[in-house]
């Protein structure tokens, strides 16, 4: 039981705190239209947030959706460091968005036929929406790249800085090779090969370089997170500490 | 940026209307954006984006000319016939 509620926890972090993120941008996106779409964006993330935090309470079997998003303390949340990193410009933003949006499409196309029923209807569900988000980020990626040669330059120092994140994303442990025994996860190396073939084809297709240094970003699924995720709590969580309890 | 204007088609059978603009710089952004300001409460399952410099439109100054003459002939409307009340849509 506590293999799953970690594993769930950490997807519904990883939604929760990138659409948090990306809802900084409501109302100063670089033009009406773009500010609209990203913030679809951030709704759909923070909906898919809401269904895994309501199944993570079920799993436990206590607590509730708002005490999970907005009581806990940094240590104590699950995401990989690469959501909780600062939105940037927007090349650096997109960059990320194009990242994780590549591995929830992978990943939710696994869950979709996961044993535990609930988990294969939410990823079903969400399926849709990152499918749509890939189809918006990759545009972005392309026309960044391929744009002038600041934006070029943008995206290129966005790839140095970000490259070096995504391998959290797929990182194994003891309890998640048991969900994955079950059937009800899904397999972290082949979901890491999906998504490298499918990135670095992109970026061959492009004026782009993947960077080469040996560090990894690791930590988050324990709790070990870096100096940003400590901000973006102090925001998203103000009105709970001090209001407790508080409805409207 | 440039401005295409965006039709929707609300359900199968009816005809795509206009429904506003938006700014892109190429069609395929021009075709999401008008996905994310103009669907997001489910208003269509089909868009047209049209680049609006394609748009040919008649001149304001000729509207005399252009729209007038219909006014006396009533005779063009199918106000005589009466309509089944199973025809929807018209």
């Amino acid at each position: 039981m506590t293999a799953i509620y970690n594993y769930v926890l950490n997807l519904a972090d990883n939604t929760l705190i990138l659409g948090q993120r990306l809802s900084e941008w409501c109302g100063i996106g670089p033009f009406l239209e773009e500010d609209l779409a990203l913030t679809n964006t951030a709704l759909d993330i923070i909906g898919q947030a809401q269904m895994l935090l309501k199944l993570a309470v079920e799993l436990k079997g206590e607590g509730t959706v708002d005490e999970l998003a907005f009581i806990r303390d940094q240590h104590q949340f699950k995401n990989v460091i690469l959501v909780e990193q600062s939105n940037g410009d927007y090349a650096q933003t997109m960059l990320r968005q194009y990242m994780m949006d590549v591995y929830h499409v992978h990943l939710y196309s696994v869950l979709s036929s996961s044993k535990q029923q609930q988990l294969a209807a939410i990823a079903e569900k969400s399926l849709k929406e990152v499918l749509y988000h890939k189809e918006r980020s990759e545009l972005w990626i392309k026309r960044m790249a391929s744009g002038t040669d600041e934006s070029q330059q943008r995206l290129q120092k966005a790839l140095n800085f970000l490259w070096h994140y995504h391998h959290e994303l797929f990182e194994n442990s003891d309890e998640i090779n048991e969900l994955v025994q079950q059937g009800i996860a899904a397999k972290p190396d082949e979901l890491h090969n999906k998504w490298e073939a499918e990135v670095k084809t992109l970026i061959a297709s492009l004026p782009l370089e993947i960077p080469v240094t040996g560090w990894k970003a690791t930590g988050g699924r324990a709790g070990h997170h870096s100096e940003y995720l400590g901000k973006i709590l102090c925001e998203m969580q103000f009105l709970q500490r001090a209001y407790p309890n508080c409805e409207w | 940026m440039k401005l295409y204007e965006v039709f929707l088609r609300a359900k199968a059978g009816l005809s795509h209307k206009h429904v506003g603009s938006v700014h892109a710089t190429d069609a395929q952004m021009a075709l999401q954006n008008a996905r994310d300001l103009y669907t997001r409460r489910e208003e269509g399952e089909s868009i047209w984006v049209v680049d609006s410099r394609e748009i040919i439109s008649s001149n304001p100054s000729d509207k005399a000319a252009y729209f007038e003459p219909a006014e006396d002939k009533i005779y063009r409307h199918p106000d005589f016939y009466p309509i089944d009340k199973k025809v929807k849509n018209i």
